[in-house]
């Protein structure tokens, strides 16, 4: 892993970002070890994994209390879904495979293209959370609201809670869009957006999981 | 995850008082802090409980703060939820974890600091602003949430209606429980990682020093736990504020208005909340568990009896806590096949928690026990913790569960088996690590003391509840004094209630103890116990980066004491074969 940055490093202009999240492992220059190169790219992995296995858990809670509520009452009546939704969702997909591009291109120490896909992904991101809170609206307009029926009340909180940790994984790809406009977005970011990647992934795979929820658990 | 990426910058000492002392990324002063937040909360939720005792025992008099005249049922339920609350989150979850492991498991497993430093930082800040949060709802109208510390709805869903305090109180209640959530979830996750990824050369998962275990084990059940807590608390906050009904049934009729929500059901509740319920008394006791096991070892200077056992037990306790849920609630009219099934998982803890019980006893047996007090309240918690743990299997069952749960038989029990036995738990943890933390020792006068008086004291206050309980006395009333077949019990709520005076007041004991010592107390060598683990090979206090900027390597388990014909009782962790001493032979 190492070897790779130093093959790579002069690509970018302070590509290092010379602040933080460097990958040579823990602790200060030259006091003569720390854990092995490489140890700051693992503990943010197993960071973000145990990130995720809470965030299921906030989910699975929510399908459970979905199936119980659905099960046991008699005024569950299910709600059209807006189309524009499958239109977020594809939106979402898309995003899912530029940044996966983006991750490739900064890798390969391709800048440029790096960058196209990056602006990118921020952009079909964005537009995801445009078209969930247009979905809202239609909704809205139907005169569906939160309190109108458990059906309803199950689609607001799911789609919100996800919508806000979407919006968590934006702000992180913003960071990065703003690193890359400084000319900051080096290899050694590798692991910021490795992680990035990771959540956005993980968003994309929660929001067919929802999609589906409502949609067979109508 | 970008606000975590400077986290890694920060490794130089920080200079200024602020970054040195309030917002700090030193494992170690986070771990101190949370301490501090823990003894200021055990403070009120002790004086809390202190205001109950005095409504039990002398149901006519008046009490300060309360008024003239009898204290109102509504004030003892707010209490009562009050107490429960701070204690179950604020100390039981707060110091055993946020406190004592993060003070030593960076160290003992060979780490300059946790994995994340800043979002150390934040779990800390945030937990305190729980904290704050839970403290604002003494002071906002209509006081304190009446609801009990599970918060069941409908009660605690229909708003102020429900009686004084279920209106912004029970708000701020469940906003508090929800951030006290998220401050476990960060802090959880940082534990996880740094025990899977920043070990010392050496330090594999089963030369870990059974305290790191206990403290993982435990990250796991909060981050498994506190997210469904966190949900439970969204749902119930939208049933409150936006009118939603995910708890509340259809009919409800309060100050004769039929209410405008239906189809809810308060079991889903009930689920959802002991499903993260019966963990957290884990979460409480398990991190006592192992502090125990790390001092009776080193005070017997015997390995500890059966350390893969012990993990495995750990393992298992944990696991089987995400079982067991439905035991909370045999009397809401479960079906009696689930009752079955949660009644035999629930007895089958009783195998991992008698291992770990035999496995403590045989520690001792036969060993040089320093009875010093440390090993004084490590002692008390397996007492404490068979005492409370054995009503656990007449509780575990359905059928006497259905007789016994609404009665001082439960208060007893959990008081004794997550209440004190993990306070005892702490007090040997502070005892234990105290002189690594501030470089001075406590004074073992004062401890002792302070030990036997709070030893037999919780055993005064807390056993006659058994009794308490098979009489038939029922939990949560502020007053039976209109019952007949309760009049005879009276006598003995006031011993309680005098016990509990004598054993509040020795807790001053404890406070003067930790001030004292810290200025006055005698300098403390970097090993004063004798112990093996990595935290006693650097200086009391150990410098900002733990080691000194030297790279610790581990070559032996964390419980080599009194080997055979070796020269010194014990081996450090980091003392590699050719350099251990051998006895003279004779």
């Amino acid at each position: 892993m190492a070897e790779t940055v130093l093959r790579q490093a002069p690509q970018v202009a302070g590509g290092g970002g010379g602040d933080h999240l460097t990958d040579g492992g823990f602790g200060d220059d030259g006091r003569g070890g720390g854990p092995p190169p490489g140890t700051v790219r693992r503990t943010y992995r197993t960071g973000m994994a145990l990130a995720l296995i809470g965030i299921s858990m906030l989910f699975i809670a929510f399908t459970s209390a979905y199936f119980v509520r659905a099960g046991l009452s008699d005024d569950w009546v299910p709600i059209g879904l807006p189309p524009l939704l499958w239109w977020n969702a594809g939106l979402l997909l898309a995003s899912s495979v530029t940044i996966e591009l983006t991750r490739r291109a900064l890798n390969q120490g391709l800048r440029s293209r790096c960058n196209t896909w990056l602006g990118l992904t921020a952009l079909l991101g964005t537009g995801f959370l445009a078209g969930q809170f247009a979905a809202w609206r239609q909704l809205a307009e139907r005169g569906i609201f939160l309190a109108t029926n458990p059906s309803s009340s199950f689609f607001y909180l799911l789609t919100g809670t996800h919508a806000i940790h979407l919006f968590g994984g934006l702000v992180a790809l913003f960071y990065i869009v703003w690193e890359a406009w400084r000319y900051r977005l080096g290899p050694a970011k590798r692991t910021l957006v490795e992680v990035t990647a990771i959540y956005w992934h993980f968003m994309d795979g929660l929001w067919i999981y929802i999609l589906l929820l409502l949609w067979y658990g109508r | 995850m970008s606000h975590a990426a400077g986290a890694h910058a920060v490794h130089h000492a920080p200079q200024g008082f602020i970054r040195k002392y309030i917002f700090s990324m030193d494992h170690k002063v986070i771990g101190i802090q949370y301490w501090f937040l823990a003894l200021t909360a055990v403070f009120v939720g002790m004086t809390l409980s202190l205001f109950m005792r005095l409504r039990l025992a002398w149901p006519t008099a008046s009490i300060p703060f309360f008024g003239e005249g009898p204290m109102t049922p509504e004030a003892y339920l707010s209490l009562v939820t009050m107490h429960g609350t701070i204690m179950v989150f604020f100390v039981l979850t707060t110091a055993p974890q946020g406190g004592f492991g993060n003070y030593a498991l960076p160290i003992q497993i060979g780490a300059a600091d946790m994995a994340f430093p800043f979002l150390n930082m934040m779990s800390f800040w945030v937990t305190l602003l729980g904290f704050f949060v839970i403290i604002a709802a003494f002071f906002v109208t209509g006081g304190a949430p009446i609801g009990g510390w599970t918060g069941y709805p409908p009660l605690s869903a229909v708003g102020e209606a429900a009686g004084p305090g279920q209106g912004l109180g029970m708000t701020l209640w469940i906003i508090s429980i929800a951030i006290f959530a998220v401050g476990s979830l960060l802090g959880s996750l940082n534990f996880i990682t740094t025990t899977l990824d920043l070990r010392a050369k050496g330090m594999s998962l089963m030369r870990m020093p059974l305290t790191c275990w206990a403290w993982f084990i435990t990250a796991i059940l909060m981050l498994l736990s506190f997210a469904v807590l966190l949900a439970a608390g969204i749902l119930l906050l939208l049933d409150r504020e936006l009118g939603t009904s995910f708890f509340i049934p259809a009919g409800l009729v309060f100050s004769e208005q039929v209410l405008d929500h239906r189809g809810g059901s308060p079991l889903l509740w009930q689920h959802l909340f002991w499903f993260f319920g019966h963990p957290e008394v884990y979460i409480a006791i398990v991190p006592g568990m192992g502090v125990t096991s790390q001092i009776l070892s080193t005070f017997s200077r015997k390995p500890v009896f059966g350390y893969h056992a012990m993990v495995y037990a750990i393992a298992a306790i944990g696991a089987l806590g995400f079982l067991v849920w439905g035991h909370h609630m045999f009397i809401s009219g479960m079906s009696p096949y689930s009752a079955m099934v949660f009644s035999v998982l629930t007895l089958s803890i009783g195998v991992p928690s008698a291992i770990k019980t035999f496995n403590w006893l045989g520690t001792m047996w036969g060993g040089q026990i320093r009875f010093q007090t440390p090993m004084l309240y490590s002692i008390g918690f397996v007492s404490l913790f068979v005492s409370g743990g054995l009503s656990g299997p007449f509780l575990g069952q359905a059928s006497l569960d259905l007789y016994l749960h609404d009665t001082y038989f439960v208060v007893a029990h959990f008081h004794l088996v997550m209440g004190v036995a993990a306070i005892f738990g702490m007090f040997a943890g502070t005892a234990y690590w105290f002189p690594k933390m501030f470089g001075r020792m406590m004074s073992e006068g004062l401890g002792k003391l302070h030990f036997w008086i709070t030893f037999v004291g919780v055993y005064a206050i807390f056993f006659p509840m058994h009794y308490l309980g098979i009489a038939g006395h029922p939990r949560r009333y502020a007053e039976t004094s209109g019952v007949d077949y309760l009049a005879s019990l009276q006598p003995l709520h006031e011993f309680i209630t005098i016990a509990a005076i004598i054993t509040i007041s020795a807790q001053i004991l404890f406070v003067i103890n930790f001030f004292w010592s810290l200025r006055a107390g005698k300098k403390a060598s970097e090993n004063p116990w004798e112990a093996t683990t990595l935290e006693w090979t650097v200086p009391s206090p150990p410098p900002h980066d733990n080691f000194g900027g030297k790279v610790p390597v581990v070559y032996r388990g964390a419980y080599e004491y009194s080997v055979p014909g070796v020269a010194q009782d014990y081996i450090m962790q980091t003392t590699p074969d050719n350099e251990v001493v051998k006895a003279k032979s004779k």
